[in-house]
């Protein structure tokens, strides 16, 4: 009775809960308030996206979720584990602000890195490899190094690793900061696709308003110092998305609302 | 290709000085030679004389290369008179040394990445260990080893190990600490272990240091066998043919055993650059 007590309250959980939750980072100038009291529940396949200016704490946000971190006050919960539980599990694909690709390994020796670790069987790696190349359109650069893929292919390679082993929540902090906006229109593309193929939970951080938009079913605004957070925003529109979308009224009230989320949350200083 | 004319310019320039200094040096002789039986001699004649000396100051290159082919193409390689044979000699110590030293230097480096307390209390033993100069050195070694029982190619190989383990250990340190926080960080999140983050990481991120510090590391084993041939009293090895040479006036036997090592020394370090180059083409470290 007790067991399936559980099993129904794990269910009903949000697959990411924080509470009060804040962390204080010690340098040697003091300590600084990184995050403070954010709260926020993260759904079974929500899109959240985290935007806010530099320093608000979105990174040290996913940082947490990550168990990269230890926070220094509140609570956190990873499919209702501890964080590190969660890691331990491998609960998570994290996709850094750069590829990260290690450049001795080809691509799919990148692909094949958490593979290797997590004991997959080289059949059952050549078979992921191929799925998840496939998935970010990368097929055919299996055997290519690194370097001689351009840089938004380099992070559609990140991503396709941090995928590789089915994880279903994908952690990606500023993805596509450093990409021109053509490429980045086209990846969010691409990501909104992967997302809805495979109904995985994507936490995004991000400062651009519009690819928070036109990715996000939740929009959490976020201030600096200390890092907190202002407003967290359901977006309306519909889960299948195509980039016009962007022109039409829906889109543009809810870009105004983060707009003004953010201008709110500067007028502090 | 390019790299040809200037690679033949200096190669001529520094032929062309040693030929000059040769006259130059061996010249005193040979006037010398004259004045004592009371003849004058010409600018050619010296010139000539100092190109044949038996015993030059300098000999000219011409002589340390007919020395070097006589001692090697021409000699049984068993012979004493060999050169092959005494730098087999030399390079079987060095050999040892070698792999005894770069063994050390990893396993060191590996201790001092990993624990603190030994990064603090061994780094500085082993910064202080090449204060010491080796000449000094070398002998307490040998007669230490010998009272122990231990003489031959042994000694001469741990003379060796400790001038190589010092370029390894250091290199290594620093490769071994290459990778970033975002590396580390994402073998974080696959809850990969400690074993894991040093195979997949820290090794293949410190070859490039691993090739460099093994090129410095062959040249001080090199080195170190020949300094260890030295206070055994000239029995056998290039640092025999040295001393030997320098005890009877053999001046051309000392040049050619200096260019003897120096040609197995380059080809040491040119073998490892070979296997470095072919491993980080296939790391795809090479660019």
């Amino acid at each position: 009775m007790a067991n399936m007590n559980t099993d129904v309250m794990v269910d009903n959980r949000p697959v990411i809960r924080a509470r009060n939750l804040g962390l204080v980072f010690q340098t040697t100038d003091g300590p600084v308030e990184a995050l403070k009291d954010v709260n926020l529940d993260i759904e079974q396949g929500d899109f959240v996206s985290l935007i806010g200016p530099s320093g608000c704490g979105k990174t040290t946000f996913l940082r947490l979720i990550a168990s990269l971190d230890k926070p220094t006050a509140g609570d956190i919960s990873v499919n209702g584990m501890s964080p590190e539980q969660a890691r331990l599990q491998r609960a998570y694909g994290y996709v850094f602000q750069a590829a990260s690709l290690y450049p001795w390994r080809t691509i799919a020796g990148n692909i094949k890195l958490p593979l290797e670790i997590m004991g997959f069987s080289k059949t059952e790696m050549n078979e992921r490899v191929k799925k998840v190349l496939d998935l970010v359109h990368l097929s055919g650069f299996e055997n290519k190094f690194p370097w001689q893929l351009s840089g938004g292919m380099q992070q559609r390679a990140s991503i396709a690793r941090a995928l590789s082993f089915d994880a279903d929540i994908l952690l990606m902090d500023e993805p596509f900061g450093a990409l021109d906006e053509i490429v980045r229109d086209h990846l969010n593309e691409q990501l909104l696709d992967l997302w809805q193929s495979t109904g995985k939970t994507i936490c995004f951080v991000t400062h651009s308003i519009l690819e928070a938009v036109y990715l996000s079913t939740k929009i959490v605004v976020m201030s600096n110092r200390p890092g907190k957070v202002v407003e967290v925003i359901e977006s309306s529109l519909p889960r299948e998305r195509s980039l016009d979308i962007r022109d039409g009224p829906e889109f543009i009230e809810i870009a105004q609302r983060v707009r003004m989320g953010l201008r709110m949350s500067h007028s502090h200083e | 290709m390019k790299s040809i004319l200037p690679i033949t310019t200096v190669s001529m320039v520094i032929v062309i000085l040693w030929y000059g200094f040769s006259v130059i040096l061996n010249s005193t002789w040979t006037k010398d030679q004259a004045s004592r039986a009371g003849v004058e001699v010409t600018f050619s004649e010296i010139l000539k004389d100092t190109m044949v000396q038996q015993r030059p100051l300098l000999p000219a290159p011409h002589q340390v290369v007919i020395e070097l082919w006589e001692t090697t193409a021409n000699k049984k390689i068993t012979s004493k008179r060999s050169l092959v044979y005494h730098g087999w000699i030399t390079l079987s110590a060095t050999l040892l040394g070698f792999v005894i030293g770069t063994g050390l230097g990893i396993l060191l480096a590996i201790g001092i990445v990993h624990n603190k307390a030994m990064d603090y209390g061994v780094m500085p033993w082993i910064i202080a260990s090449q204060t010491v100069p080796i000449l000094a050195l070398a002998p307490m070694i040998i007669v230490v080893l010998y009272s122990i029982g231990l003489s031959g190619l042994v000694p001469k190989a741990i003379i060796s190990a400790y001038l190589s383990f010092f370029p390894v250990s250091v290199g290594m340190v620093a490769g071994f600490r290459c990778p970033d926080p975002t590396q580390m960080d994402l073998l974080k999140t696959y809850a990969a272990k400690k074993s894991q983050l040093f195979w997949k990481l820290m090794v293949p991120i410190s070859m490039p240091y691993l090739f460099t510090s093994l090129k410095i590391g062959v040249a001080a084993s090199l080195v170190g066998a020949i300094v260890g041939e030295l206070p055994t009293g000239a029995v056998a090895g290039l640092g025999a043919r040295l001393l030997a040479g320098s005890y009877y006036g053999q001046t051309v036997q000392i040049w050619s055993a200096l260019i003897g090592s120096a040609i197995l020394a380059a080809t040491l370090v040119g073998l490892i650059g070979l296997i470095q180059k072919f491993t980080l083409d296939r790391m795809g470290l090479a660019r």
